[in-house]
């Protein structure tokens, strides 16, 4: 398979996700397809039961489709590994026995990716773009919980994977910091260009981080609309802001849920 | 109508106008705050009552007083007696608790592996742990006959349930999403078990080897005092037993210290410092 500039770096097509739990199975999501170009910023944005996070833990390889597929780079995904990265909303996903060094370090050097004395350079590289210097030989307990982020996002980062995989990596912060982290992601991304697959289900978020946004709704997880976003929440011609616009596609037909 | 405007003003004091800000405790005030010297403050307090009422009693068959007790301690410490009995009776133990130890990997393993397994522990384990291992031996001896085998019989029973246990506890309990960080990374399946798996339910695992711990070391005491009967040689156990039918009742004190003192010394020296440096320093501490 021929990769041209312009293909998708990630494809993925028709796929129905299910899940078990002890008394049902559970449709996720229902034939969904979309494309990830090399330095997107694509957002999976719905409400709860929209199947985002199962589809993000397909594209990971956690999960695998029981009908269609997911390529990426031209290699169908049927199992985890080092060229796709997740950042998950969970904070106890560093490892609490390794200083924050230790974590990054322990990605690069797991994956075979680098040797050790190349794995501490990059690992003290990516520190300092998350500015954590000080911090670098610190155990995650010690850490707020934007610091610990930070860190799973320098963990992924330095591993330069094909794709960053964020499961609403801010989900769990306040407000505040919440806006802040997103702010320096954006930041991030302008050095270094990775394609970032991002799921959420803030609309003023998808807005803020996604250079496209891919809408679905609930039960199962379908898709509503696909839409290009510049990262600002602008009107269109006939006056109405993109949230507006987003949050009408979402909820059409359905009960209007508050947007938390 | 507009609100007329507010202006509060606060008059803040200066730090240097108050009175304290920070003033030293007493000595003894902050010697009592201190726990060690609590404890060592009451420790010194009981070897007081012990030592007036052995004088006041002054029979030395029923209780002997500290200082007979120190000597016979020092007496048999400088003989080589008490030092031989004691490597015979770590010895002893380190055989059983680390023949339990493999025995627990082993199970462990093949309860993580199906959930046939897991069943199993589980039934073993809750048949097996309300039985206190010394009710083993009279069968042990009967199996492996007089000798260091039986009583190794008994103190891999008495590890290995409790350290198989935790450790599948643990490994249950680690969290999915860590999971999914290792295989992400792309660790082999050797990887996973070493660098997450382990790690992960260090905090469980270590709570299985205190309690193995515990468990094998008042066994092997108690194992050694009934073997002694029937057995020349021996360790701590058969050193009380010895100097008991002797009517050295000094010597039998020196040995019961020498036991708490050792098993003090395991419990809040060894274990103490694996704890400081692994699952406190982690903040992993359940």
């Amino acid at each position: 398979m021929s990769s041209s500039p312009s293909a998708p770096l990630l494809v993925v097509e028709g796929v129905t996700l299910q899940y078990r739990t002890p008394s049902h199975v559970v449709t996720a999501t229902h034939r969904v397809s979309f494309g990830v170009t090399r330095s997107d910023r694509f957002v999976i944005l719905g409400p709860s039961g929209c199947g985002k996070s199962t589809m993000l833990k397909a594209v990971a390889g956690f999960v695998k489709p029981v009908e269609g597929r997911i390529v990426l780079n031209g290699t169908t995904v049927d199992r985890p590994g080092p060229d796709r990265v997740v950042v998950f909303q969970e904070f106890d996903q560093l490892l609490p026995w390794k200083t924050v060094k230790d974590n990054i370090m322990f990605a690069l050097t797991a994956s075979g990716r680098l040797r050790r004395t190349e794995a501490e350079e990059r690992a003290r590289q990516y520190i300092e773009k998350v500015r954590l210097t000080e911090f670098a030989g610190s155990f995650p307990h010690t850490l707020s919980g934007g610091m610990k982020q930070r860190v799973a996002i320098a963990r992924a980062m330095a591993m330069e994977p094909e794709i960053l995989l964020m499961d609403e990596p801010f989900a769990a912060l306040d407000a505040l910091t919440r806006s802040r982290m997103q702010d320096e992601l954006l930041q991030l991304w302008e050095d270094t260009r990775s394609t970032i697959l991002f799921v959420t289900h803030s609309i003023s978020e998808a807005i803020r981080i996604g250079t496209r946004i891919l809408l679905l709704s609930a039960h199962p997880g379908r898709v509503k609309a696909e839409i290009d976003s510049t990262g600002e929440d602008s009107a269109d011609a006939a006056g109405r802001r993109l949230s507006e616009r987003i949050h009408h596609l979402l909820f059409d037909q359905e009960q209007v849920h508050a947007d938390a | 109508m507009p609100m007329p405007e507010r202006v509060h003003s606060y008059s803040v004091q200066r730090t240097a106008d108050l009175e304290i800000v920070e003033k030293p405790v007493g000595a003894v005030r902050r010697l009592y705050e201190n726990g060690t010297a609590r404890k060592i403050l009451l420790l010194i307090l009981l070897a007081l009552i012990w030592e007036g009422y052995a004088r006041w009693l002054d029979n030395p068959l029923l209780v002997p007083t500290l200082s007979a007790t120190s000597a016979a301690l020092l007496e048999s410490t400088r003989s080589g007696e008490l030092p031989r009995a004691v490597a015979y009776t770590l010895l002893l133990l380190a055989k059983g608790y680390l023949a339990g130890l493999g025995l627990a990997a082993l199970l462990t393993a093949f309860a993580s592996l199906s959930r046939i397994g897991a069943d199993l522990l589980e039934t073993l384990t809750s048949m097996f742990n309300p039985l206190p291992s010394i009710a083993l031996l009279p069968l042990a001896l009967i199996w492996f006959g007089l000798g260091d085998a039986s009583i190794i019989f008994v103190l891999v029973h008495a590890v290995l349930w409790a350290v198989a246990l935790n450790t599948h506890a643990g490994f249950r309990a680690i969290s999915p999403t860590l999971r999914m960080v290792g295989q992400n990374y792309g660790l082999s399946a050797a990887g996973y078990i070493t660098r997450i798996l382990i790690p992960g339910a260090f905090p469980s695992i270590l709570t299985g080897l205190k309690v193995g711990w515990a468990f094998a070391w008042r066994t092997l005491i108690a194992a050694e005092l009934v073997f002694g009967v029937s057995s020349g040689s021996g360790g701590i156990g058969w050193y009380i037993f010895e100097h008991k039918n002797q009517l050295l009742i000094p010597n039998v004190f020196a040995g019961l210290l020498t036991v708490i003192l050792f098993g003090l010394f395991v419990e809040h020296v060894i274990f103490r410092t694996i704890e400081d440096r692994t699952v406190r320093r982690w903040g992993m501490q359940t």
